[in-house]
């Protein structure tokens, strides 16, 4: 919710100028449709745009404390504003507002840097303290809000958005040869990467203080932590059922705080089912519920959506995403995520936020994250049979037990046991180390690096995936329980570098949307780190705990269920009648592939052969094509700005002949 | 014949799974899985292509390794099915 931009011009440079202000954050306008606020003095910019949640009246920004000596501008939430407003005024501070984000201020007042620990929420904060001439910038411990910053020889620069960067013409735009190497590896870069050279993120749970000479420091204020013995639970499983229950029940609490109407998001699946029933028995807010059904029965959840949808009498809307669609909207989708991505699952959920939108609901409550705290994913279960078959690597009923994984798939690797018994096989070797679990996932998206270009390649001969993710891990993770390595890495990897911004942030923004995540919530996160792995991971049986603490809010069979992760169709979409969409063909065709030098024509030409023909039914190819077409959108859009802004706007695509309707419930 | 039908796997592995013409990028008796060409998903477009291809279907049991893991394995398995529809035939 919101879109922050702003300068700190350097000792030696111009004071910020207004209009450059105002260009870079009508750049986020989606972010911030219901007003816009500037603050600016000689040496610091700071610019707002509004999506009004809280105190909508009076809640504007840029913000400041009583004397106006501290400054800020913020991108989120801060659920616990309530409790901490009448501690602050014990303390003899004075509110002008009823919003959220004035706790900032005064607690920056009261404890300087400290200020954050106090926060419990979603922010992306930029603080400017005018006696003592610092720029603080913090961003949330997950990563759910963004915060992106550059330097030019005069001037230190921050957005929510790197396209608010590129509003400035000193801002350089180019790719970076790293960023590929690591999003066509681990699915995302990692920060302080991002996919352009000289644009940096701030990493989640992460603050930096930057002075008017530029001289930055950053710290991290907190991280995911796990303890290093395997202990058995000291107390019964009731105790942490009924713990985990009420820690449940207090994050959607503060999570539905907001003076604007709160939704849901359904997926059908365990975690989501659980927020909605939450938000049924445990409040008075009316649950109106939103999902996605799909036309290809292999990614469709309907029927556990509506399953819910009775038993906790929802009022709800569904959107039927048809494979078209997504072709459709998938430069849009580019144009939000500012990086290339290797799926297509996004685009879906950017309609979703369109029609949440349309039914004039501001914020949904969303699942994400549990399946990271609890050890839902198949890739932790992996990890254990890996480890259990490292164990005795030649026994020959140990591999039996692959069998039992992946009943949702179509096309299950667990056809052609020996293939699959090596696919479980690949990274013994590796076995002690933190980045274990993640190597088969890793090893199978790095095929698509032989459709890089030669000169790519040459740029990315020295690097290694295993030496380069050591050196971004904390070296004492090697010290946590297995299943804690693998959810370190898992969730700041895949979860804060992929999901929640491509994914959520980027979608529901796209439609000026505010996506909240109760899982998310630290304390929260603080307990379920601190469980003994099997109450997590029960055998194979994923999210025990969490099962087990929502007894009696679901039905049986939903709170049963075995993890169906959302997916949507991929390569197929960009195709009809084996032929691919204008926008795909003009993008991936051969000059223009040889010409702007990412990858290999040759390579290309065939991959596009191949999903023409509906043969790529495998994740490497369907992985490939997304990234290399995504990438491609990014050149055109980020770099050569041949397309330019106004053709992704919320209003439509270009060049697509016809557009595909959507069925509405 | 042997030799067609090496040409014609060649031609497929290097084209589906390589995305190149160039054929000095696989040898007939590399293995498939230890390349990386192939993942366990990947075993199923090549079941696929033995069926469109040479009419072979691949039943549970012969889904392994020692049939179907290289372009000499491949050539092998295709020729013993072929001769077993002649035998069973004739």
């Amino acid at each position: 919710m919101c879109g922050i931009a702003g300068i700190l011009g350097l000792t030696s440079g111009p004071p910020p100028q207004t209009s450059e202000l105002v260009a870079m954050i009508t750049r986020l306008r989606h972010r911030g449709p219901d007003g816009e606020g500037i603050y600016s003095d000689r040496r610091v910019g700071l610019a707002h745009a509004r999506l009004s949640i809280i105190d909508l009246e009076g809640g504007r920004q840029p913000l400041h404390n009583e004397d106006k000596s501290v400054w800020v501008v913020f991108n989120g939430e801060i659920f616990n504003y309530i409790e901490l407003r009448p501690l602050l005024e014990a303390q003899g501070h004075r509110f002008y507002t009823h919003s959220d984000t004035e706790v900032i201020v005064h607690l920056y007042e009261q404890y300087g840097d400290d200020f954050v620990q106090h926060l419990n929420g979603q922010f992306a904060i930029a603080l400017w303290d005018t006696r003592r001439r610092r720029l603080v910038l913090a961003r949330d411990r997950t990563g759910i809000r963004p915060l992106f910053y550059t330097r030019t020889a005069s001037r230190f620069l921050f957005a929510s958005e790197i396209k608010a960067l590129f509003a400035c013409p000193d801002v350089a735009r180019r790719l970076d040869p790293q960023a590929l190497g690591e999003i066509f590896t681990y699915w995302s870069t990692l920060a302080p990467r991002t996919a352009f050279a000289g644009i940096e993120s701030l990493a989640p749970g992460e603050m930096m203080a930057v002075d008017e000479h530029g001289d930055a420091r950053r710290h991290r204020y907190w991280d995911w932590s796990f303890p290093e013995h395997a202990t058995p639970p000291a107390r019964p499983v009731e105790d942490y059922a009924d713990e985990l229950r009420a820690l449940l029940v207090d994050a959607v609490r503060l999570q539905l705080r907001a003076d604007v109407p709160v939704g849901a998001y359904l997926s059908g699946g365990l975690d989501s089912s659980i927020i909605a029933s939450i938000i049924k028995n445990f409040s008075d807010t009316r649950l109106c519920t939103f999902a996605l059904t799909f036309d290809d029965a292999e990614f469709d959840e309907s029927a556990h959506q509506y399953e819910l949808v009775q038993y906790l009498g929802t009022h709800h809307t569904s959107l039927r995403c048809r494979s078209a669609d997504i072709a459709t909207a998938f430069p849009r989708t580019i144009w939000h995520t500012e990086t290339p991505i290797l799926r297509t699952a996004p685009t879906p959920l950017m309609l979703l936020a369109e029609r949440v939108r349309a039914e004039n609901y501001k914020v949904v409550l969303t699942g994400e994250g549990a399946d990271e705290l609890f050890a839902g994913y198949d890739i932790f279960k992996e990890a254990k049979i890996r480890r259990f078959l490292a164990r005795a690597p030649q026994s020959r009923w140990r591999p039996r037990i692959l069998e039992r994984l992946y009943p949702y798939l179509t096309h299950s690797p667990a056809n052609g046991r020996a293939f699959t018994h090596r696919f479980f096989s690949e990274g013994m070797e590796h076995r002690d180390q933190p980045y274990f679990a993640h190597i088969p996932r890793w090893t199978t998206t790095r095929r698509s690096w032989q459709f890089f270009s030669a000169d790519l390649t040459q740029q990315l001969v020295d690097w290694d995936p295993y030496r380069r993710i050591t050196a971004w891990l904390p070296p004492e993770l090697s010290r946590a329980i297995p299943l804690g390595r693998d959810q370190y890495v898992e969730a700041h990897t895949l979860m804060s570098g992929y999901l929640l911004c491509s994914q959520g942030d980027r979608m529901a923004m796209a439609h000026s949307v505010e996506a909240r995540y109760p899982y998310l919530d630290h304390r929260l996160i603080e307990f379920a780190n601190r469980l003994p792995a099997q109450l997590k991971l029960r055998g194979l049986v994923e999210k025990f705990i969490l099962k087990k603490a929502v007894h009696g809010l679901l039905p049986e069979t939903i709170r049963q269920r075995t993890k169906q992760p959302y997916r949507a169709p991929d390569s197929g979409s960009f195709f009809h009648n084996g032929r691919p969409v204008d926008y795909v063909a003009e993008l991936l065709d051969v000059k223009r592939i040889r010409e702007s030098g990412y990858f290999d024509p040759l390579a290309v030409t065939k991959l596009m052969e191949k999903c023409g023909r509906g043969r790529a039914i495998g994740f490497g190819d369907n992985m490939a094509f997304v990234g290399i077409l995504s990438t491609m959108l990014v050149d055109a859009m980020f770099i050569r700005e041949s397309l330019g802004a106004a053709d992704w706007s919320a209003a439509g695509t270009p060049r697509i002949p016809t557009r595909a309707s959507r069925v509405f419930n | 014949m042997t030799d067609t039908i090496k040409k014609r796997i060649r031609e497929f592995v290097l084209s589906n799974y390589l995305f190149t013409n160039d054929p000095s990028a696989l040898h007939d008796d590399e293995s498939f899985m230890k390349r990386g060409i192939i993942d366990s998903t990947g075993v199923l477009e090549v079941i696929q292509f033995l069926n469109d291809e040479f009419g072979v279907t691949v039943t549970d049991e012969e889904m392994g390794p020692e049939n179907l893991d290289s372009v000499i394995s491949l050539a092998g398995f295709i020729q013993s099915k072929d001769a077993k529809t002649k035998a069973l035939s004739a």
